[in-house]
This record gives structure tokens, sequence and C-alpha cells, in this order.
């Protein structure tokens, strides 16, 4: 029945098409625009033209659908098979679960709330570009925290310290470090939030997680870690693409945006890297086998990749944050102080530390010679002999803890080449003395006082009594961590016991 | 001989997380649903006050006047957490692909008369700013929203409703043969013409709204209320008569995306009424409203598309009235 009805078609190329697909937005009349877009604006940053910052991702809906499916499709294929065969027994050692505790309850909370932040940029810009690409990383981010949750589920069942992750993510003392990053994003402005979370920590700081993660689990025999981590590197590659479009849309838009971007770029970079401390405690301490040290790995990520990047974003009058200095004077520093910090105060913390045994420590001396035999390793032989003694040291007292970053004063004057000293700062502000552990959050806290002077600080918490009561088994109660089970000494843990079991060492 | 084959048995100490099973009973295992939706929200501690929004901390009950004992009671009878969201959909959309090539193979779009064409044009078209409008509201709904439970099927939705959008693109590029102008008109015709206004006006208005279950209420309920069924089921009905089938096959994906969403938006209205009666006369007071609002949107539209506006608006807003009071109102 059909005649010679094929007419020649218009040709759309795939970049208009894709622009048709998402241009949908109008200007509002029966509403004014600075209302329905309230957020944009109060930040200071000028956008002449929105239509400038394109979607990087250029996916429709029923690509990503299809995508997406069929990915997340093998995911489970393999997270169903390491459960059904027990993969939890082919890990190099019972130790290495307490790098998957550090990561569902640090890190998987920072997914959701990447989630939440994502869905609300992609509410509050103007530009219909970003709105598009921000809602496809709110969704990808929904996306990690569930994928996460679903594959550390199996080892929830078999070891403890997994179980009540998101109540000790919102209330752990240690757990305030990654919690207060992610709330001053959020509760930071929509440019800011994105250059906080999609510039500086997934452009510039994710690869110091994600990468040794990984890897990590993959030296150790952590097949189901290992594949929803490659599962989301296809979602992290288009997540750091917007950031780094982000950024440059911004200084591109107006040079009087220079300025407020550097501030934000210091101040996140510094915050990301004082939430990675405890990453840098999970490469070197908590892998049975490290596949990189913390040291390598701040060199090659952001010592080499990273200072290209900020070559590339000079021409717009960006320079390398001053905190740069500082991270690469700790490099040598960092991982044992923190691990030292979480030994010592293991009483309350919902999993399992250990002085790292002799192979252990010749691998941190080769890593890193100019610093662990001097100062760190003696201080592990003391700790083991007291150990041997009956005496394991556990910190009675709580810690010091900065006003911004939330950790413990565990770091040293080692940028002025005194590495025994503790940096101690502080500042007055309305009659009150406040403390920092760096010039850095010092300079976070005085450029924005009226943020900082609200932060929750777990142990000024409990000793105002707002965590259960003033003694360690109240306060522990109120975390919901058991006493004996979930925290002290792997040595003499239900974990290594069963880990016993399980090689038919008991 | 007998062999010995050591085994060890191995025996899980728990089946689920501590939060999960203080909801589901001790013992019990959860599901990937459960497991990926149950409290995963921050609940307490928050460290500072949002600057966009300094009167509510960052997660916060009162952003709605809609009170809940518990807001995981809003769960979702899909069961959707991302992995069954996006195996779902990747289904939808090889339907819904392979009705658009069954269209363009068959030269479908020939065979329709030039008049329906530019009916669809001028009043179908333009509601890819609809879409667009209620993926933002959906966006916001997650982004304000209180707890995983409804806020993950917020995002979900806020997905599909830009979907949708993309689908009505397509359908406008199609009959077009890939003449992009047909866009312009339609957002010219959403902007300006006599027929769009009171929706654009209600979706304008929507906009600025504070409490979010009220803005839920505005769009996923009583807006996509009447928008959803006089567009794409009374007004397609006519079309098929009148030599329109292609288009009932290129919203296939719209069509049964509304009946599927419509089993949880009905639950989260009869769970938030049942809660208390406060909730119940809030939820009624917001549905009258908006129902004015919606019905009168909808009219405008019905006037140049079915063949008796009044009456076909009058049935759906029965038939949602209807709807709505088995879900717990009185309206």
């Amino acid at each position: 029945m059909t005649m010679s009805t094929q007419k020649r078609k218009k040709r759309l190329n795939m970049k208009d098409k894709y622009k048709y697909m998402t241009r949908l937005g109008w200007e509002t009349t029966y509403q004014d625009m600075d209302d329905v877009f309230p957020e944009d604006k109060f930040e200071g940053i000028k956008i002449h033209d929105w239509e400038a910052w394109e979607d990087p991702f250029r996916m429709t809906m029923d690509a990503y659908w299809k995508y997406q499916g069929e990915k997340d499709k093998k995911l489970y294929v393999i997270i169903d098979a390491f459960a059904q065969n027990n993969g939890q027994k082919n890990i190099s050692d019972a130790r290495y679960v307490s790098a998957l505790k550090l990561f569902l309850t640090g890190v998987s909370p920072l997914e959701y709330q990447a989630h939440r932040g994502f869905a609300n940029i992609a509410r509050a810009f103007r530009g219909d570009g970003p709105r598009v690409a921000c809602q496809m990383q709110a969704i990808d981010e929904l996306r990690h925290v569930q994928t996460q949750i679903h594959t550390l589920s199996h080892y929830n069942k078999y070891f403890n310290g997994f179980s009540e992750w998101a109540h000790w993510h919102d209330n752990v003392w240690y757990l305030s470090v990654p919690k207060s990053f992610f709330d001053d994003a959020r509760a930071a402005g929509p440019f800011e939030f994105i250059i906080a979370i999609g510039f500086s920590f997934e452009y510039v700081l994710t690869n110091l997680l994600f990468v040794p993660f990984m890897s990590g689990a993959a030296y150790n025999g952590d097949m189901a870690t290992v594949t929803f981590g490659f599962s989301a590197q296809s979602d992290e590659a288009r997540h750091m693409t917007l950031g780094l479009q982000a950024i440059k849309f911004l200084l591109e838009q107006d040079p009087a945006n220079v300025p407020i971007v550097q501030k934000w770029i210091d101040k996140w970079t510094w915050r990301g890297y004082k939430v990675l401390g405890l990453v840098s405690a999970m490469m070197d301490y908590m892998l049975p086998d490290s596949p990189q040290s913390w040291k390598e790995a701040w060199e090659l990520y952001f010592e080499q990749n990273t200072v290209a990047l900020f070559k590339d974003l000079e021409r717009y009058g960006i320079t390398v944050p001053d905190c740069a200095a500082t991270i690469k004077a700790e490099k040598d520093h960092i991982s044992h102080q923190v691990w030292m910090t979480l030994y010592t105060h293991n009483a309350a913390a919902p999993f399992h530390t250990w002085i790292p045994d002799e192979k252990k420590m010749d691998w941190l001396s080769e890593k890193y010679p100019e610093t662990f035999d001097k100062y760190y390793r003696p201080v592990y032989e003391h700790w083991n002999k007291l150990e041997k003694e009956g005496k394991r040291y556990y910190s009675e007292m709580l810690p010091q803890l900065c006003q911004t970053c939330q950790l413990p004063m565990l770091a040293t004057e080692v940028e002025k080449g005194e590495p025994t000293q503790i940096a101690h700062r502080h500042t007055m502000y309305n009659n009150e003395r406040f403390h920092f552990c760096s010039d850095h959050c010092q300079d976070i806290f005085e450029n924005e006082p009226e943020k900082y002077i609200q932060s929750w600080l777990p142990v000024h918490q409990i000793f105002q009594g707002n965590c259960g009561g003033a003694t360690l088994p109240e306060v522990l109660k109120w975390y919901k961590v058991e006493f004996g089970q979930d925290n002290l000494d792997y040595v003499g843990s239900q974990d290594q016991k069963m880990w016993k079991e399980w090689k038919g060492e008991a | 001989m007998s062999l010995d084959i050591k085994s060890i048995d191995i025996k899980p100490k728990r089946e689920t997380f501590g939060h999960v099973e203080r909801r589901i009973g001790e013992g019990k295992m959860a599901s990937r649903y459960e497991e990926a939706t149950f409290d995963i929200q921050p609940v307490a501690n928050f460290h500072y006050r949002p600057y966009a929004n300094p009167e509510f901390e960052l997660y916060d009950q009162n952003k709605t006047s809609i009170k809940m004992e518990d807001w995981y009671k809003f769960l979702d009878p899909r069961q959707y957490h991302y992995a069954s969201y996006v195996t779902a959909r990747a289904k939808q959309q090889e339907v819904a692909e392979q009705n658009f090539v069954f269209v363009e193979k068959r030269n479908m779009l020939d065979v329709m008369p030039e008049d329906i064409k530019q009916e669809i044009l001028n009043y179908v078209l333009p509601l890819r700013h609809y879409e667009w409008g209620a993926n933002m509201n959906n966006l916001q709904l997650c982004s304000e929203g209180y707890g995983a439970a409804i806020t993950n099927a917020y995002m979900f939705h806020a997905e599909d409703r830009l979907g949708n959008a993309q689908y009505l693109t397509r359908i406008g590029l199609l009959l077009s043969e890939n003449e992009p102008a047909v866009l312009d008109d339609a957002k010219d015709k959403w902007l300006n013409d006599e027929a769009w206004q009171p929706l654009r006006k209600a979706m304008e208005d929507s906009f600025v709204l504070q409490d979010w279950f009220e803005l839920h209420i505005a769009q996923n309920v009583i807006f996509d209320g009447f928008i959803h069924p006089l567009v794409f089921d009374k007004y397609e009905q006519e079309l098929n008569q009148r030599g329109g089938t292609a288009q009932t096959m290129m919203t296939e994906f719209i069509t049964s995306w509304n009946d599927e969403s419509a089993k949880w938006i009905d639950m989260t209205v009869k769970v938030a009424a049942l809660e208390r009666d406060e909730n119940k006369d809030l939820l009624n007071q917001w549905c009258k409203k908006y129902i004015d609002i919606a019905s009168n949107a909808a009219l405008a539209i019905a006037k140049n598309i079915v063949n008796n506006p009044e009456e076909t608006v009058n049935n759906i807003q029965e038939q949602l009235v209807a709807r709505l009071n088995k879900n717990g109102l009185n309206l």
C-alpha cells in the first residue's frame, strides 16, 4: 500500500539532537525567575550565559536506562556469586575487613549525601545543561550508596563492625570528620557545592580514595568490592568531567568569579585532604597487602596529576592552593599519626586496630625511610611490649578536636621541622576560644566563623552530656557499639577467632 | 573405607543491618529494596545550618506541615532501588523503541491526517515543558523531602519525567521529519497561546511552593491526575478513531509509566492520610485547591482537542476524586 512515500528527512547531528532533547526550560513570567531559582545568586557568582555550560554526559534517558541496566545486571551477578561462594573466606586476612568497615561507615553515607546534594543543585541552577548533568550525577550517587550497601551486606552477616553503619555515621566521634565535610558542602550555596564536591573532591581527590581502595581490595582478594569499584568507575568518569566543566564555566563567565572560586579550591582541597587522612591509615595499615603507600599515592595523584591540571587553570589566574605545601610536608607522617590515634582510642571505635607485625613494619620503613624508624617504630615497639605484658594501651582521655576538620589534634609541626610537636592554633570569636589543627583550618574558620561555631564536636557533646552519659560504657551504648565485640584490638576479637576457624587454625 | 571430607559450617551472625532488623524483625532476611532504603538518610547531629535556608536543618521533618511518626512508612509498592528501577525502565524503553521503529518502518505517519499532526504539535508537544517542570518539581521533592523511602522514589520519578519530555520531543521531531522549528513553535505555544496559560501559570506557581508535601500533591497527584488522562488517554481514544493510532504507539512508554506510577502515588496519599486526621485535613484542603486550578487548566486544553471538553474534564475529575477518596480522603 505504500507508494514512494519515503521522503528525505533532515539529518540531525548528535549534538543538536541532544540539545533538542534537553533544552526544555523557559523564562517564567507568572513568577519572577529569581523566586523560582532563589539560590544561584547569593554567593556572588556572576553568570552571563548559562547556555555555555553544556551537559558533558550527553546521554538521553532511554540510553541511560539501557546502559545502566546492563551494568547493574553484571554487577549483581558477581555480588550474588560472591555471597553464594562465601567469597569473604578468600580475602588475605580478616584484618582487611576493617578497611571495609571504614568504607561503609565513612564513605558510603557520603555517596548518599552527594545524591541529595546533586538533586538540590539540579533544581537550583537556572541553566538547563547543568540541571540535566547534575541530576544524572544525583541518581548515579544513589546507585553508589545502594550498590555499596548491597555488596557489604554480605560481610555484615559474618563480621562485626558493619551492623549499625547508619547510626554510627550520624553519631560516632571520628565519623564526624567525613560527616562534617559533607554537611559543610551541603550547607553551602550551589556553586560552592559543585566546586567542593564536583571539582575538589571528585576531580582532584577522588583518585586518592577510589584507586587505592579498589587496588587494596584486589590485592587482598575482595572481588566483590573490586567489582563495585569498577562498576562505579564509568559513572565517576562522568562526574569528574562535570567537575572540570563546572570550574571552567565559572572561571570563563566573569573575572570576578576567580577569587571566589580560588577561595573554595583552597578550602575544599584542605577539607578533602583531612578526610582522606582516614584513607591514609587504611592504605598503610589496614590492608594486610598494600599495593601502594599513601605517600606514593599522594605523589602520583596530587603532585603529578593535579599540578598538571592547575597548570591548565593558570591562564584564568588560579593557583595551586597553599595547603599543598603542608600536605607535601606531612606525607611522611600523616598515616602513622592517624593510625596511632585510632589505635589509642580504639575502645570507642567500632572496628579493630593492631600493632603492625614485623613484615609490615619493614614495609613501612622501606616506604617511609626518613620517618618510620626514627619516629614511629619505637612507639610501636613500646606498645608491643606493653601488650605482651597484658597492658594493651587504650587512652582514657578524649582528644581535643579541631573546630573545622574535627580530627583530633594529631598533626604535628612537620612543615616547621618539628615533627614531634603537636600543631595547635587558636582564635577568639565572640569572646570564645576556638582550637585548630593547622593554619589552614584556622583560615577556613576565620573566613566563615558563623558557620564553624555551629560544629557538632563529638568530644564537646560527650562532655556536655548529650551522648548518653559521661562514662565510656554509657557513650558506647548510645553509639550502639557492642563493647569487646565491635571494638578493641584485633587480637582476641571475634573476627579473628572466626577467621582462624575458617582457616583451620583455631 | 570412609572419606572424611572436611567442611566448615559457616553460619551468619546476623541476617541484616541493625536498623533494618529493628524494622523487619530479628533473624529475618532483608530484601535488597529494604537494605537500600531504610534509614539511609542522615537524621541527627547536623553540623551547620544551610546558608540558603537557615531556618531548617539539612534534613528537617518540619519542611512540611504533614507529620509522620515514621517517614519510612512511605515504602514504594514497586520496591524500586536503583538496580530494580533501571532494569524496569530499560525493558520499557526497549518496547518504546520497537514502537518507534515500527511507526517509522511502516510509514504510519504518512497516513496520519495532517490536521491530527498539527493538533499533536500544538497540543501535545508543548507538554515537554510541562514534563520538564514536573522534573524540576520532583528534584525539589528529592532535595527537600524527608526520609529515603519517599525521596528515592522522587529521584526516580524526576528521571522518568525527563524521559517523558524526551519521548515527546522525539514525537515532535518525527512528525516534522526532524525540523526542529516545531520545538520552537511548541515553546511559543507554551509561552503565549491562551490555551496553555492556565497550566503554565499553575506550574510556575508550583515552583515557588515552600511545603514539599503540598508540592507533591499539586504536581504528582492533582496536575498529573488531570493532564495525563486528558492527553494520553481521552484524547488518544479520539485520535484512534480519526486515524491517529501511531500517536498511541509512540506514547506507550508514557501511558504505561503513568499506570505504574499511580500505584506509588496512591500509596503516598493513603499513608499520609491514615497517619493522623490533621494530615487528612491538610490533604483534603490541598487537593481541593489544586483540583480547581488543574481542572481549569485542563479545560483550556481540552477545548481544543476533545469533542465534549466539559464532560471530559468532569469525568476525569470524578475519577480522580473517587481514586483519592478510596485512598482515605473526603473530597
